[in-house]
């Protein structure tokens, strides 16, 4: 009687396992479209904006109150409501926002980096037709546009961009009699040459978990993180160029400039925390990293240089850091939204975020007139304007990202756990599977 | 449900285990007990299947999916793959290595809280009642510590250039939470720190209820302390015992927070990953919920596992639940 029971309820839980899949939200409706040169959706009532909540906000928060009223006042019937986001706990917000859209906000500011992820989940609109139609984006920078597409199509309008270059101590450096470095090599040099003159300072701050710090190094060398060939990607992490460059980053976390103990565990902004503090000769950073740095010790004590490349006289092309303006494909007022984005994001008001923030604008007039009055910004500037390169544009590289495929390899090659070969061919291989799914 | 926790010395508990009495085998109660008891237990069945039957449910039905966050916005078609989020499991040298890591740094945790807690439990036992007030206060403050704040408040205590333990010890520059062991050991530390008192105080508790005529009836026996301390003292006790070294193996397999915190998320290149973890990498970081879902089954069927082999091993040994 028992067995039999058994049986029964083991078939039944089988087929109830097996014949009703997970619970899935329906966020596969078609974008809302509407007849030629009528706007799209509610012209009225309340529109949702999410922004990102910076570390010091409320110059942010003036100057968007300032688009809001604007907009307020040529859209009458338009109540604007803001929220920022906490950008650590955002995937959770887009995702929840993904799952019902019905609660959807209408607009967003999003990292480039997550705008393939997004758009597998149906996130955001597809605004190629619109943005090409408006006068101004033809003064977009090309290769920041291109960190708004994904398969050809733009999802969104840059609102900043974010490079990097090299930090570097003036009072150190003249100290030591030492000169900014002309190629990578160099700077590996200089580097230890100021942790064994000064054996309290790390020679340049970097760490294992920064990646965008580490991908200049990858790039200058001729290698990138993966291809594409006919919408396959594939990851060339451990082709020759690729290795060359990690190798030539990883070995700058070493007991000689930077010791693994403390450094194999360094992001980005621990680097730069470090370089401010006045702990190192010198940091990658970026300009967005300024005001962190000001705030610490060296302030009035450091100047920024392009990172330099192979050869002298190079530049290392730079990640094409930044945040996007998108409208959410579950938006009911599609046209109202791209407008809203088309305010915020346009000259104007980037011009106004620069001065309120110090966000690189990201149309090339304003960003040439903006280098022009800030000798602050002038690496930065001509680190962009060399070429700037991004991350694969698929949703595979949010699985990549969130397991730290490249950091790890980067570490186990800083720690000397793992060979370079090694340490890349599995990287490779898991970067291929999250690829393949 | 209702485990004689605090009450193991009472009236017909086995003091030992030869002198127990034999329950009479077979049915005893009437047909109508049977009704009443299912009513009594409808409350916390519908909880169980509320809150643990239809999320376990849920998580093994997810494990058979590619189930990522496109599928879960709908933005992609659901795909049945069977086992194949198990077989990537399987196959995928990181899982087993974390797995062993998992097993060691739970049994290190589950071996040091019930040592020291009893060790502590017995010390209480003994000492006067203000040392004994300030060594429950001291436990209590441990145990009532947030997981975070504790985790926190270690790592402060070991930090490499600011750390207290540096500054006493002189290993300036020193890093507790680079090398793979030291940084469990730290991690295993501060987890018996926060785990001990919960062992402490029911040892206490137990070593309390037991009638001094036993203990004074086996000394005048001629039983030497140590035969009293295992014969007689280990016996009686050892109900707590199982409960607190489940409770320990169950917490201390499922930790998440002091190693997540402590260890940045997995430690150096996810050398100090825990199955907990790694899960959660997989499936919340890397947005992969189907192979996620995966190590969450395989967790909850090994906890079982042990459970249930540690249970017929002390049933084994006479004793009954």
């Amino acid at each position: 009687m028992m067995r039999i029971k058994g049986v029964l309820l083991a078939a039944a839980l089988g087929a109830l396992v097996v014949g009703c899949g997970p619970p899935q939200a329906n966020n596969n409706q078609p974008q809302q479209s509407g007849t030629a040169g009528q706007p799209v959706g509610d012209m009225t009532g309340e529109l949702k904006v999410w922004l990102f909540q910076e570390a010091s906000n409320a110059p942010k928060e003036a100057t968007i109150a300032e688009t809001k009223k604007e907009f307020e006042a040529v859209h009458p019937g338009v109540t604007v409501t803001l929220e920022y986001l906490p950008v650590d706990g955002r995937a959770n917000r887009f995702n929840g926002a993904f799952n019902d859209k019905n609660s959807s906000p209408d607009v967003a500011e999003f990292g480039n980096t997550d705008l393939a992820g997004y758009t597998a989940s149906n996130g955001f609109a597809d605004l190629t037709a619109d943005l090409a139609a408006w006068p101004d984006s033809k003064d977009l920078i090309p290769s920041v546009l291109d960190t708004a597409k994904v398969q050809g199509k733009t999802y969104g309008i840059p609102w900043y961009t974010g490079t990097r270059a090299l930090y570097y101590r003036t009072d150190v450096f003249q100290e030591l009699g030492l000169q900014p470095p002309k190629t990578l090599a160099e700077l590996g040099d200089t580097a230890r040459r100021i942790h064994a003159a000064k054996p309290d300072l790390y020679g340049i701050a970097v760490g294992g978990k920064y990646l965008y710090g580490a991908l200049p190094f990858v790039w200058a060398n001729g290698g990138d993180v993966a291809k594409q060939d006919g919408g396959k990607w594939t990851s060339t992490i451990n082709s020759q160029p690729a290795k060359d460059g990690l190798k030539q980053f990883a070995d700058l976390i070493k007991d000689d400039n930077c010791p693994p103990s403390a450094c194999a565990q360094f992001t980005g902004t621990q680097s730069v925390a470090a370089f401010a503090g006045g702990k190192a000769g010198m940091t990658i950073g970026g300009d967005f990293n300024r005001k962190a740095v000001d705030a610490g010790t060296v302030k009035g004590n450091y100047s920024v240089v392009p990172l330099p490349g192979i050869q002298a006289g190079k530049i290392a092309p730079a990640f094409a850091g930044g945040n996007l303006l998108g409208v959410f494909r579950a938006s009911k007022k599609y046209t109202l939204s791209l407008e809203f984005i088309k305010l915020l994001g346009g000259k104007k008001y980037q011009q106004k975020m620069y001065t309120a923030m110090g966000n690189l604008p990201t149309f090339k007039d304003v960003q040439a007139q903006i280098a022009g009055s800030d000798k602050f910004l002038e690496p930065f500037v001509q680190t962009a304007q060399a070429g700037t390169k991004f991350v694969p544009t698929t949703p595979a590289w949010t699985k990549i990202d969130a397991q730290a495929l490249i950091p790890t390899a980067i570490q186990q090659v800083a720690t000397g756990g793992q060979s370079i070969d090694a340490a890349t061919n599995a990287a490779a291989s898991e970067m291929n599977k999250a690829f393949g799914s | 449900m209702a485990l004689p926790i605090l009450d193991p010395a009472s009236g017909s508990a086995p003091v030992a285990p030869e002198w127990e009495i034999p329950v009479p085998p077979g049915p005893v109660r009437k047909k109508r007990d049977g009704r009443a008891a299912w009513i009594y237990l409808l409350p916390t069945g519908l909880l169980l299947i509320g809150l643990m039957a239809y999320p376990l449910y849920q998580l093994v039905q997810i494990s058979l999916y590619d189930y990522g966050q496109p599928q879960a916005s709908g933005a992609a078609p659901l795909v049945f793959i069977g086992f194949d989020n198990y077989v990537a499991l399987f196959g995928d040298s990181q899982f087993w290595s974390v797995l062993v890591a998992t097993v060691l740094f739970a049994a290190v945790c589950v071996v040091g809280s019930l040592l020291i807690g009893t060790a502590f439990a017995v010390l209480a036992s003994r000492v006067r009642a203000v040392p004994r007030m300030l060594l429950f206060l001291a436990a209590l403050g441990a145990w009532a510590t947030p997981a975070m704040a504790g985790s926190y408040v270690w790592l402060f205590l070991f930090d490499r250039d600011f750390g207290l333990v540096n500054e006493i010890l002189g290993t300036h520059g020193h890093s507790w939470t680079f090398g793979q062991t030291s940084t469990f050991a730290l991690v295993a530390a501060e987890v018996i720190w926060c785990s001990f008192p919960f062992v402490m105080v029911t040892m206490y508790a137990g070593i309390k209820g037991i009638p001094g005529e036993v203990v004074e009836a086996a000394q005048l026996d001629g039983a030497s302390w140590r035969t009293t301390a295992t014969k007689v003292i280990l016996p009686i006790l050892k109900p707590l015992i199982v409960i607190a070294t489940i409770q320990s193996i169950i917490w201390d397999f499922k930790l998440f927070t002091q190693i997540y915190v402590m260890t940045n998320g997995g430690g150096v290149a996810g050398r100090n990953l825990v199955l907990n973890v790694y899960a959660y990498q997989k499936a919340f970081a890397g947005e992969q919920y189907g192979l996620g879902s995966a190590i969450g089954v395989v967790i909850t069927v090994l906890l079982m596992l042990i459970t249930v082999v540690y249970l017929r091993a002390q049933r084994r040994s006479g004793w009954q639940p």
